[in-house]
């Protein structure tokens, strides 16, 4: 069975710049350019790179009681989240496991969410069904989202436009960018300093190339911008977090402020919040945490890889695994039995069925250029 | 004598010794190569097995044996640069040598004009 897929915006301009087009969650979408993903995640550390995430899902709510109807689904501080501001977020179930994740920004009047591309209709329906009597839900599906990521980022930003920039991390605001109005976060999912730009889909095409002729920018396909997140430790929705998964296995602790745990003034309310605040409150409860792990040798340790201990005993899968080209090495994202999750544990990855020692280490794997 | 595979290793053959890689298009297509780990010298392999593996940046991948016979040398330097494989597929990049147990075997593979239309 073919399915339909759809295009972003810059379909055309992929073609253009020659990217290889590939399916993803129901978009075709560049996974390359000519450059190639090393070369791609390189530039994007050392310069800047321009992606095109318009396939992720863009929705606003607007109602004075917006804020306090979306903390009934997420663990996460929305109330408290100043205008100008960005936070990453989570949608639980009942059973404390995540349904998405995602970015808010507060506009001021009203709050605008990014979803994962795949799930975004789950999400829709979601808040529709949950909080759509507390507030509206208003689907933008008529803009789309660029993101300008690396340490050049800001420079090519300013290149082409004489707004106001965001001046750190996790915070936003509107600019004009060669012409065209936006709604500009300092923030991204590669672990460099960049923007996310929303903007009209109709005007997307043009930005994208005002951003491209800026200095030191290249297109960066969905290839790089997997590897890009792995070394900067952030999780793939479907990889390392799913609905069976808990935000204190996945180890999201800090996405959930201390007024929405237990003795917090807005504690729990949110879905799985039983199951969630027992296992903050006792984390030796927790059985599994997502850990990075960093394998010996040269070989590539890819998703599904069983990990066992000495005696052989499987205690994990790897989630995201593959060739980090800034760490120059190969580098793993998984889920092991908490008595093996401290740092410096050593344990098997059973590799083509040969054990393979890799060590539990910090994550990132590659240093973040966020601006603080 | 050079000759292709469905999988897109090309064999070329010099007396009874055979130098085997992956084509231009097949390196292509698995994109920047990070890891290549080799088969034994000396290790007696038949056509179709797996001999040396490959990593790119997305994908593992084999490389199998084009046809019978003993490996007698393999190209360490694209173990310690996987890079060359993409930069020079069927020259300085290609994976071992093989003495090839039955020419006839290598003969009856396609023949490069055959493999470009494969490839289109």
């Amino acid at each position: 069975m073919s399915e339909v897929l759809s295009k972003t915006p810059l379909f055309d301009l992929h073609v253009s710049l020659g990217a290889r087009m590939v399916p993803f969650a129901g978009y075709e979408m560049p996974v390359q350019y000519p450059l190639g993903v090393m070369k791609e995640h390189l530039h994007t550390r050392s310069h800047a790179g321009l992606f095109d995430v318009s396939h992720m899902g863009q929705v606003e709510l607007h109602g004075a009681d917006a804020a306090a109807a979306l903390e009934t689904l997420v663990p996460v501080d929305v109330i408290d989240l100043p205008a100008g501001k960005q936070r990453y977020a989570l949608f639980t179930n009942d059973a404390g496991g995540i349904l998405d994740d995602l970015m808010m920004f507060n506009c001021g009047d009203y709050l605008h969410l990014v979803v994962n591309a795949g799930c975004k209709a789950q999400d829709f329906a979601h808040l529709q069904s949950k909080i759509g009597h507390r507030c509206t839900v208003k689907v933008r599906d008529d803009l789309a989202l660029l993101a300008l990521q690396g340490p050049g980022a800001e420079a090519a930003l300013r290149a082409v436009s004489t707004s106001n920039v965001p001046q750190t991390f996790m915070t936003g605001g509107r600019m004009v960018i060669a012409g065209i109005d936006c709604l500009v976060t300092r923030s991204g999912y590669t672990g460099e300093d960049g923007f996310e730009i929303s903007v009209a889909a109709t005007q997307c095409e043009t930005l994208a190339k005002a951003l491209l002729a800026a200095p030191n920018v290249q297109p960066i396909g969905l290839g790089a911008r997997d590897s890009l997140r792995l070394e900067a430790g952030l999780c793939l929705y479907g990889h390392d977090l799913d609905t069976t998964i808990t935000p204190v296995e996945a180890s999201l602790n800090w996405a959930m402020q201390k007024i929405r745990r237990t003795g917090g003034a807005r504690a729990g309310g949110f879905p799985g919040a039983a199951v969630i605040l027992a296992q903050l409150d006792n984390p030796t409860s927790v059985k599994r945490k997502r850990v990075g792990l960093k394998p010996e040798g040269r070989a590539p340790i890819r998703e599904g890889v069983e990990l066992v201990d000495s005696a052989g005993a499987k205690i994990g899968t790897v989630t995201s695994g593959g060739f980090g080209p800034t760490v120059n090495g190969p580098v793993i994202m998984a889920y092991v039995d908490a008595a093996h999750s401290a740092v410096g544990t050593k344990m098997n990855a059973m590799l083509r069925g040969t054990p393979t020692p890799v060590t539990v280490v910090t994550m990132p794997f590659a240093p973040h250029g966020y601006k603080r | 004598m050079t000759r292709y595979t469905d999988d897109h290793e090309y064999i070329k053959l010099d007396g009874d010794i055979g130098t085997v890689g992956i084509t231009s298009f097949a390196q292509d297509k698995l994109g920047d190569l990070v890891f290549v780990e080799q088969p034994k010298v000396g290790r007696m392999l038949k056509a179709k097995d797996d001999a040396s593996i490959i990593e790119s940046v997305k994908a593992a991948a084999e490389v199998k044996s084009p046809v019978d016979g003993e490996v007698i040398e393999v190209n360490q330097a694209v173990v310690d640069d996987p890079s060359l494989v993409n930069t020079d597929p069927e020259g300085a990049g290609w994976f071992f040598k093989i003495k090839v147990s039955d020419a006839s075997q290598v003969a009856a593979l396609h023949d490069e004009a055959a493999y470009q239309k494969i490839i289109g």
